[in-house]
C-alpha cells in the first residue's frame, strides 16, 4: 500500500516507564499499518526547519474498531523528540506512512521468539497481537539497562506465553544482556522464528544466535534517517547479496525502503561502522 | 490573470519552473508513489558515475539550524545500471529528465555524456563540478574556472542535449568560475549546490558526520543561492540559471526567479514533503496570479532593484 501524508491529532500523550507514549488519530496509516513499519513525524508549525523524526509502531487501533489511531514511544532524546515531548491532545502532528518493509510473519502457527532491547520493544507488542490472531505461541525476552528503562513488561507478560526479563544492573529479571539467556530459549521453547529490535550490537548479537540455532531471524534496524522515503541515503546499512561477504560483496540498502526489517543473516553486520566503507566500491 | 507556469530553460520546454534538485529527490522513481512525475518541471537525478560509488560511511546527516548536513558521497549504482533501471522507468513515466553526471576527470564526464548521449528521456544534462562530499577536494572542479570550464568543453563536445554547470557558492567571485564555463559552452548554470559545513556534537565531542565535513542545504542556506543568482544574472544576462538552495515554499521559488533564475529546484525540502515540488509549483502559480505576472519570466522585470 502507498503511503500517505496524514495531518494527525494528539488524542493523548503519556510517560510510560522512562519512556513518552503519543497515540494520534492516523485513520489512513492505521488502517493499513503493519507490524515493523514506521511514522515519520514532524511536530508543530516551527519555521526552524526540523526534518521528521521516525518512529516504528508500537500499537495500532484500526478503524472502525476505533478511531483509526497509531501509538508510538520514544525516549526523549534532543531537539525533536522534545519538541514531541510537548504535545498535548488536540495539537496537530504531520505523519508520513506506514513507510517501510514490515514484518515478515509465518504462513501458519509456529513458536515465535521475539527479542526486544529498551524502547526498541515497541514494535514487537504489534507485532505479537498480529501473531496471537495466527494462532502462534509467543515467547518474550526484554531487556534495558535498569528496571525503569524496560518497555511495558507487564504488557509483554499479558501477550506472551512466556517472558524473560533482564537488566543490566539487575535491578528487574536477570542481571545481563537481553541476549544472554537466548541461546537457552531458543531450545526450550523450540521457536521457529526470532523476531528482534533494538540497539545494533544488540540485534548482531541476536542474529549470530539464531544462525547458530538454525532459526529464520528478522530484525528491525534504528538506522538515522532524513527523509524516510528513500531519496536521500543517509539509512543505508551493508546488505550481502549472498555468498561469501566482505567489503566489496556488499551493497549499501536503504533502511526506510529495504528495511526497517531485515533478514538477520544478510546484513553485513561486520562492516557496521567500519572504514572500509569509505569510498568506492574496490 | 491566467498563469502560464511553463518555462523555456536553455531551449527545453518544463510544464513548470519547479524541479527537484539533484541528490534531493533519489533516482525520481522513489517519489512515483507521492507525485505524478510526468507533471514536474524535470527531475534532476542524483549524480550519475561511470562505476558505482558506495558512499560515505554512517552517519551521513546532521540537522543544523534551519538546515542539515550531509555527507551521502555520491551513492550511485553507476551509469550502466541507472540507463538500464531508473532512466528508462523515468522516461517510460513521462518525467522530464536532467541526468546529473559526476565524475574524477574531465575525460570520465565526456565518457559519462556519450554514454548517456541519445538516451531516451534525457532533456538536459547538468554537470556536478561541485559536490563537496568527496574526498579529495580537487574534485570540486568548480572552485577553479579553469578546470570547470574543461569539464564543461569536453561534455559539450559528447552530447547533444543543453548542459548545465552547477557551481558552488564556496568561491571567492562566483562571476567568474560563471563566466569561464559560459564561455566553455554551457548552455546554462544550476546555482549554487551545498555549503561545506561541519558540526560538533558537544556531548560526544566528536563530529556529526562520519566523513566529518559535509555539504550545508535547507533554508539556511536561501540567501547564499539568492544572492549568486543576483550577482550572476547581472554579470551574464540572458545565460538560463536554475536557482537551487532552500526553496520550501512557493514565496521562496519567486524569490529566486525575481532575481534572474529561469527555473528552481526544490532540494531538502522534499525530505520533509515528498509532495514538495509539486506544493511550491501551486503555490508559486498564485503567487504569480497575485503579482499581475502571466509567465514566471515575467518576474524579473517586476524586481525593484533599488531598496
Amino acid at each position: 500500500m502507498t503511503p500517505v501524508r496524514e495531518r494527525c491529532e494528539v488524542l493523548e500523550r503519556r510517560r510510560t516507564g522512562a519512556y513518552q507514549a503519543l497515540t494520534l488519530v492516523a485513520p489512513r496509516i492505521a488502517e493499513h499499518a503493519r507490524p515493523g513499519q514506521f511514522v515519520h513525524l514532524l511536530a508543530g508549525e516551527d519555521r526552524s526547519f526540523p526534518l521528521r523524526r521516525p518512529f516504528s509502531v508500537h500499537k495500532v487501533e484500526r478503524p472502525g474498531t476505533g478511531m483509526g489511531t497509531v501509538e508510538v514511544v520514544f525516549d526523549v532524546v534532543g531537539a525533536g523528540t522534545r519538541a514531541l515531548a510537548r504535545l498535548r491532545p488536540h495539537d496537530v502532528v504531520d505523519a508520513l506512512g506506514p513507510l517501510g518493509r514490515p514484518f515478515d510473519p509465518p504462513e501458519g502457527p509456529a513458536g515465535c521468539l521475539l527479542v526486544g532491547g529498551g524502547y526498541g520493544t515497541a514494535p514487537l507488542f504489534f507485532l505479537a497481537t498480529e501473531l496471537r490472531a495466527r494462532r502462534c505461541r509467543v515467547d518474550f525476552v526484554i531487556g534495558a539497562a535498569t528496571a525503569g528503562r524496560l518497555l511495558d513488561a507487564m504488557e509483554a507478560k499479558r501477550l506472551g506465553h512466556s517472558l524473560t526479563v533482564t537488566t543490566d544492573d539487575g535491578s528487574a529479571g536477570r542481571r545481563g544482556l537481553v541476549t544472554d539467556p537466548l541461546a537457552g530459549l531458543l531450545a526450550s521453547t523450540g521457536a521457529e522464528r526470532v523476531y528482534a529490535c533494538g540497539p545494533m550490537p544488540m540485534l548482531a548479537a541476536v542474529s549470530r544466535l539464531a544462525a547458530a540455532a538454525g532459526v529464520p531471524c528478522q530484525v528491525a534496524v534504528e538506522e538515522q534517517m532524513a527523509c524516510g522515503t528513500g531519496i536521500c541515503f543517509s539509512c543505508v546499512l551493508p546488505v550481502g547479496d549472498g555468498g561469501g561477504a566482505g567489503p566489496g560483496a556488499t551493497r549499501m540498502a536503504r533502511s526506510c525502503l529495504e528495511g526497517p526489517v531485515f533478514d538477520g543473516a544478510a546484513i553485513a553486520w561486520a562492516e557496521l561502522g567500519h572504514p572500509d566503507l569509505e569510498g568506492a566500491v574496490r | 490573470m491566467t498563469v502560464d507556469l511553463s518555462v523555456d530553460l536553455c531551449g527545453v520546454r518544463l510544464k513548470t519552473p519547479v524541479l527537484a534538485a539533484s541528490g534531493c529527490f533519489g533516482f525520481g522513481r522513489e517519489m512515483a508513489g507521492w507525485v505524478d512525475l510526468a507533471a514536474l518541471g524535470g527531475i534532476v537525478t542524483k549524480s550519475v558515475s561511470l562505476e558505482p560509488r558506495r558512499g560515505r560511511p554512517t552517519p551521513r546527516t546532521a540537522e543544523t539550524p534551519s538546515g542539515m548536513l550531509n555527507a551521502i558521497g555520491l551513492q550511485n549504482p553507476g551509469v550502466e545500471a541507472f540507463c538500464a533501471g531508473d532512466l528508462r522507468f523515468l522516461a517510460e513515466a513521462g518525467a522530464t529528465v536532467v541526468a546529473s553526471l559526476v565524475g574524477r576527470s574531465p575525460d570520465e564526464f565526456g565518457r559519462l555524456a556519450a554514454r548517456l548521449d541519445g538516451e531516451p528521456g534525457v532533456a538536459l544534462v547538468e554537470v556536478n563540478l561541485s559536490c563537496p562530499n568527496v574526498e579529495h577536494r580537487g574534485e570540486v572542479f568548480a572552485t577553479d574556472p579553469a578546470a570547470a570550464a574543461e569539464v564543461v568543453r569536453v561534455v559539450k563536445r559528447a552530447t547533444s542535449v543543453p548542459v548545465l554547470a552547477k557551481l558552488t557558492a564556496d568561491v571567492t567571485d562566483i562571476v567568474a568560475v560563471a563566466r569561464a564555463v559560459v564561455e566553455a559552452g554551457a548552455d546554462g548554470l544550476t546555482l549554487i549546490n551545498t555549503l561545506l559545513g561541519m558540526a560538533v556534537d558537544t556531548r560526544t565531542r566528536r563530529p556529526r558526520l562520519a566523513a566529518v565535513t559535509g555539504g550545508l542545504s535547507g533554508p539556511a542556506i536561501r540567501p547564499v543561492a539568492v544572492r549568486c543568482v543576483w550577482q550572476v544574472a547581472q554579470a551574464l544576462p540572458g545565460v538560463p540559471i536554475v536557482g537551487t538552495g532552500g526553496v520550501v515554499t512557493g514565496d521562496d521559488a519567486a524569490e529566486l526567479l525575481l532575481v534572474g533564475a529561469a527555473a528552481v529546484a526544490v532540494g531538502t525540502g522534499n525530505f520533509i514533503n515528498p509532495r514538495a515540488v509539486v506544493e511550491v509549483a501551486e503555490s508559486l502559480e498564485r503567487y504569480l496570479a497575485a503579482a499581475g505576472a502571466a509567465a514566471p519570466a515575467d518576474l524579473p522585470a517586476l524586481f525593484k532593484a533599488e531598496r
